[in-house]
């Protein structure tokens, strides 16, 4: 079996002209990660321009208004960019950069991915182009102004269902036809070997630093962590550090979209049967003949018919659980996070506060749970008053 | 062995490439004999996905329309069965894998097997993950045909010494589709893989007129000719039998020059 396995996922299921690319990509990935001053270089980015460590919040209202365990909040959306996914773009532009790469793609759902490689590129220097489904362009208009501001050319793709799996298509079909001065940086735990391994290890700093967080104010681990997912990247970050302490539950939260019942949501792990598709064999929404399924999501971050390799893995090991949450849910949960905390979430975080809201009251006051608040909610301000029926031009 | 050979004893072997169900199953029955009449000598049938990844723009819409009424893999069976009651032509599938494995590998194979497909081109199974397929694949007659990149280098010896059928050597980097000009040192490849293998070795990626045809015909032994006659089909819809015939004869003869 090839690299990358995670069980029987993962591999590298790739066009052969990518193929001697994605070996190089990890040799040199290997190479960088033990070479101190690329460690160290990438650590000072961290600390100095995303404004890392993120803060483990305890919210103090939500806790007692819910009556039952402490819950606490790992803060990813107070990073530069508003979201986890700078962890990742510093790590991998900074990469591309010292392989001698000169531009970089990535594919964009929500925006958020495709704001944090503009911004990285941005600061060192790279030429930048984004792919966005044409739908997800059109949800969140100000995030594809936000990356032309900073520089990056927005592709606005009109192929299949305009979503993010869209824009992952038109990405690797731009890299196969210039890996000699490009790197693919990838947002989420997803695609061919080494992509979902150099994901989650620039994201585990989450659950590092939540690590020492927990045990420095509670004196001990967190009894549950929950975190969205969609292709994996915040919940793989958030989980990983803590896949070795068996006590502590790991749970995800996926798009449930208006019900599991309904072809109107994007919960793999719920819905979706094993499959080969964007690299890897995962999981994915699919139909009768294996083609890959339209999926749903009010989030435009969880709208991705599939999920990556290791999360797959992790829910057949039983070490990890995933349960759906749907729109209503979600949007009550942002809605609620905002006026308990004084904190809007993404509407993707808001899935993971959503089943904190489940769970908590059930759990005693001595337990604690971690929900991993992945992003922050200003860019979706617009589409829930929409949800809502607010007009906001009127 | 399968009947792959045979598609390189006529000169210069022309491999036509269409999408099933694009615009109809009924259609696609007849496009495939259309080009056997004229010379093709190996015909690529596309099972349609909804995801071609590595597919440009013109073949990517030839899947859309051939889903937008449904063709399933079952209905591509029927094609082949269909085409198999007129000619021995060599047929090949291309098809990404997801298909292939949701329909389950055995059942699959034993299918390609029934009706005579004599190889498989998957272009997101490289190398490294030959294994989900090669030996259900091999012993079902039918050969998994291998891809060899301008980007593949040092890997050309793996591939090539492991290959059956044929050898694909893709022109180009990029997605398919039609190219006014192609720059890779194509020569330079061909000679590397003939170090390895004695396997037929067929050219294709954006590949369109008579004279690049003539070009890679003299160093080739196949050239592979994809989304030049899709673009026929969507222009024609119904009525390409002619054109294609025309079109092709026009290749084949090109191929040889």
């Amino acid at each position: 079996m090839s690299r990358g396995r995670y069980g029987e996922y993962g591999g590298q299921y790739i066009s052969e002209t990518l193929m001697n690319e994605l070996l190089y990509l990890e040799e040199q990935y290997n190479h960088y990660m033990n070479d101190p001053d690329f460690v160290e270089e990438l650590n000072t980015l961290l600390k100095e321009y995303a404004g890392r460590p993120s803060l483990l919040y305890y919210a103090k209202r939500m806790t007692e208004d819910l009556g039952g365990a402490k819950i606490y909040l790992k803060r990813e959306d107070l990073n530069h960019t508003g979201a986890h996914k700078i962890n990742n773009v510093l790590g991998q532009v900074l990469l591309a950069k010292k392989m001698g790469k000169t531009r970089v793609i990535a594919e964009t759902g929500a925006g958020q991915h495709g704001v944090a490689t503009a911004t990285a590129a941005a600061l060192l220097d790279m030429e930048c182009e984004v792919f966005m489904g044409e739908v997800d362009t059109k949800r969140q208009a100000l995030n594809v102004y936000r990356m032309e501001l900073l520089g990056a050319k927005v592709h606005s793709v009109k192929s299949g269902t305009q979503t993010l799996k869209d824009a992952v298509n038109d990405a690797f079909r731009d890299w196969i036809a210039r890996v000699h001065d490009t790197n693919y940086v990838i947002g989420s735990t997803m695609g061919p070997h080494p992509f979902p391994m150099i994901v989650r290890d620039f994201q585990a700093v989450i659950s590092a630093e939540a690590k020492e967080q927990f045990l420095e104010k509670e004196g001990k681990l967190p009894d549950a962590v929950i975190a969205c997912v969609g292709g994996g990247s915040n919940a793989m970050g958030a989980f990983y550090n803590f896949i070795e302490d068996e006590d502590v539950k790991l749970i995800g939260c996926e798009a449930g979209g208006k019900g599991i019942d309904t072809p109107y949501n994007a919960a793999a792990l719920t819905n979706g049967k094993i499959g080969i598709f964007h690299g890897m064999k995962s999981i994915f929404n699919q139909g009768d003949y294996g083609q890959i399924a339209p999926v749903y999501s009010v989030s435009a971050g969880l709208d991705y018919p599939g999920v990556g390799p290791e999360h797959a893995y992790l829910r057949d090991t039983g070490r990890a659980e995933y349960v759906p949450i749907t729109d209503e849910e979600a949007v009550v949960a942002f809605e609620y996070l905002s006026k308990m905390e004084g904190i809007i979430p993404a509407i993707e975080s808001a899935h993971a506060v959503a089943h904190a809201m489940k769970i908590a009251p059930e759990m005693d006051k001595d337990e604690t749970i971690m929900i991993c608040l992945s992003g922050r909610g200003d860019k979706d301000v617009r589409s829930i008053a929409e949800y809502r029926g607010v007009d906001l031009n009127e | 062995m399968s009947k792959i050979s045979s598609a390189f004893e006529n000169g210069t072997a022309f491999i036509g490439f269409l999408t099933a169900g694009d615009p109809t199953i009924d259609k696609t029955v007849e496009y495939i004999l259309a080009m056997e009449e004229v010379g093709c000598d190996l015909v690529e049938i596309g099972i349609p996905f909804s995801d071609p990844m590595a597919e440009g723009v013109v073949i990517q819409d030839a899947n859309v329309r051939a889903l937008k009424h449904n063709t399933t893999t079952d209905d591509v069976f029927d094609i082949v069965a269909r085409v198999r009651e007129k000619t021995d032509i060599p047929l090949v599938f291309l098809t990404y894998i997801n298909p292939v494995f949701f329909y389950g590998y055995e059942r699959f194979f034993k299918r390609c097997a029934e009706l005579g497909i004599d190889g498989i081109i998957s272009p997101d199974l490289p190398y490294e993950e030959k294994g989900e397929i090669k030996d259900i694949a091999l012993s079902n007659g039918v050969d998994v045909i291998s891809l060899i990149a301008p980007t593949s280098k040092q890997r050309i010896q793996k591939i090539a010494s492991d290959a059956t059928g044929f050898i694909y050597v893709v022109s180009s980097l990029g997605v398919t589709g039609m190219r006014s000009e192609i720059k890779t040192d194509l020569n330079a490849i061909l000679s590397d893989i003939r170090e390895v293998t004695d396997l037929p070795l067929a050219v294709g990626f954006g590949i369109n007129t008579p004279e690049q045809a003539t070009e890679i015909g003299k160093i080739a032994d196949g050239v592979i000719v994809g989304s030049a006659i899709v673009k026929i089909i969507e222009q024609y819809g119904e009525d390409a039998a002619e054109p294609l015939k025309e079109y092709v004869s026009s290749m084949k003869k090109a191929s040889n020059e």
